[in-house]
């Protein structure tokens, strides 16, 4: 095959993909500026003006606001704590030797082999026997359980890297363990730091399952997930479809601008874990 | 005593939070499964494996294992094989240039693109879907249908048609990320073991088959596992994408969203809990099966 022809065909098939996955987010937008009329017309008409209102309505009336202002409340406080969790116990598990530490090694690891269907009932019921059913602290502590086993069984394996000689240094210097650990050890860890609070934060900003079983009751609580599933259903007879489409799209681009932006750090975050 | 003392106050936090809410969850999952526990009685009321009776003898069971079985052969082959074409289009096939392999021109902006939709959340791309979807001319696919002078076409809504919807889907989201994955593979893979065989007069296709898949097989192999794993979810798209929530008529149906419907719907805990401990069976089996199957000799290089 000639060399041109090749590489013509080569552009072309990789144009198409391109393009299959711009369009459906590039007709999502157009059609948040459309009326009900135009959304239930001919699909590839171009809006008539653009309708703010259709966002306006979104973000106040369809709750968009409070789900995302939840969403960041519950994902940033999920991430920190998975991290800081994650770090202190994959921190001794890796680089001190006691009795059980291959045992709890293994509890932690083995969590990755689970589906989380599985523990759903009970789940429900121990976060309720807690009281802490429909509350963001129940959400936000179950997530970070969820996030323990990748992330600590990434980090020991990192901690494990890290060269003796600079801990002993701290330590002969005076620093108690706590202090080596926050300030010498964990700093040399910052790229594995880095990739998986990315991944944490893609992990826990998606969830969909968690919050639909732990939050059922007042919509003040929910987050974006839940939000817009359920917009998509009371879109259907209250007819407000415009609204629908500026909801998915306030929900869609700052997560595409934050993506083009780290988009380097976020796909070597999402696949490091892949490749290990 | 000092290092003791730190080792249990660094572990107490994250042990006591992962037995409260993941091991004692999924230790009781096993025991609720053998009761018909419907979430009212403190005691529970063990009916041995009548669940699991109930389960085989149930359609609605068979039609979700029959879901997942189309899902774990189409969604990881049709995914795997569009990846390992882009990932050879955007590392290897633009040629040699100046001594090192390179991709085609505009390598960098499709790579940004193709990853995108993995960063949206599930439910999300459910509903963006479902109105790409839409049985007239005002959902985007059909539309152009009808504009290419077709008649639009139920894809959610036509029974043999709707799960493969779903898959597309599936594929259109998790291409992207195997092509990274891929690429990362492949970029791992010596360059003079492309120059020579280039030298030695190998066509393109030949270095593809002959070199690139042999040396990625281990990356191939874990993004199959990844796929089959997904395939025994999929709960959030055919949850907030399918009609009916697994319809129609339960052509969409999987396990996750039979535990939710039993669970949460039906407040069937011991049923929905007998679900579950399929569902880890299953995935279980074949993960395992997976790598027996598609062990090799590693290739060292």
């Amino acid at each position: 095959m000639g060399r041109k022809l090749f590489g013509g065909v080569s552009q072309a098939v990789l144009a198409v993909w391109a393009l299959l996955i711009i369009a459906p987010l590039i007709w999502t937008l157009l059609a948040s500026f459309k009326s009900n009329g135009e959304i239930f017309g001919d699909a590839l008409q171009l809006p008539g003006e653009l309708r703010w209102d259709n966002w306006a309505r979104a973000w106040e009336r369809a709750n968009v606001g409070r789900y995302l202002l939840n969403t960041v409340i519950v994902v940033f406080f999920g991430v920190a704590g998975t991290m800081l969790l994650s770090s202190m116990a994959a921190y001794v598990l890796a680089r001190f030797r006691f009795p059980g530490n291959r045992l709890i090694y293994f509890l932690f690891v083995s969590g990755m082999a689970f589906p989380v269907f599985l523990a759903l009932v009970p789940l429900f019921f121990v976060v309720d026997g807690l009281g802490l059913l429909n509350t963001h602290v129940g959400l936000v502590l179950v997530y970070i359980a969820y996030s323990l086993p990748f992330t600590i069984f990434f980090l020991t394996s990192f901690f494990r890297g890290l060269p003796d000689a600079v801990a002993e240094a701290a330590m002969i210097d005076g620093a108690s363990y706590t202090r080596t650990f926050f300030q010498v050890m964990l700093p040399m860890a910052k790229p594995g730091m880095v990739s998986l609070t990315i991944f944490n934060v893609l992990g826990q900003w998606n969830q969909y399952l968690l919050p639909l079983v732990l939050l059922p009751g007042d919509k003040s609580n929910w987050v974006i997930t839940q939000g817009i599933a359920d917009i998509s259903t009371i879109a259907g007879y209250e007819a407000d479809w415009p609204a629908l489409f500026a909801a998915l799209s306030m929900t869609v681009l700052p997560v595409v601008v934050a993506y083009i932006v780290f988009q380097r750090h976020i796909q070597s975050g999402l696949t490091s874990g892949a490749v290990k | 005593m000092r290092r003791h003392g730190f080792v249990a106050g660094f572990l107490l936090l994250p042990v006591v939070l992962y037995g409260v809410f993941v091991i004692s969850p999924y230790v009781q999952a096993f025991q609720i499964a053998l009761t018909d526990w419907r979430g009212v009685s403190a005691k529970l009321n063990f009916v041995g494996l009548d669940n699991f009776r109930r389960m085989f003898g149930n359609e609605t069971f068979w039609q979700a294992i029959r879901n997942h079985a189309v899902l774990l052969i189409a969604m990881p082959l049709v995914t795997v094989l569009l990846a390992l074409l882009f990932a050879y289009l955007l590392n290897v096939a633009g040629g040699s240039r100046g001594g090192t392999m390179t991709g085609v021109r505009g390598s960098g902006f499709y790579r940004v693109v193709f990853f995108l939709p993995q960063v949206l959340a599930v439910a999300v791309v459910g509903v963006l879907f479902k109105a790409v979807y839409r049985p007239d001319a005002s959902g985007v696919v059909n539309g152009a249908l009808v504009k290419l002078g077709m008649e639009p076409v139920g894809w959610l809504t036509d029974q043999r048609l709707a799960l493969w919807s779903i898959i597309a889907v599936m594929v259109w989201q998790a291409v992207g990320f195997y092509v990274v994955l891929f690429s990362a593979g492949m970029a791992a893979i010596p360059r003079d073991v492309f120059e020579a065989a280039a030298l030695d007069g190998a066509s393109r296709t030949r270095l593809f088959f002959s070199i690139t898949l042999p040396l990625l097989w281990d990356t191939v192999q874990v993004g199959w596992i990844y796929l089959g794993i997904a395939a025994f979810d999929g709960f959030a798209l055919v949850n907030v994408l399918s009609i009916e929530q697994g319809g129609p008529d339960g052509a969409t149906t999987v396990l996750a969203t039979e535990i939710y419907k039993n669970a949460f719907g039906y407040s069937r805990f011991g049923y929905a809990s007998a679900l579950g401990v399929a569902l880890f069976f299953l995935t279980l089996t074949f993960a395992a099966l997976t790598m027996r199957v598609t062990r090799r000799e590693r290739i060292v290089y």
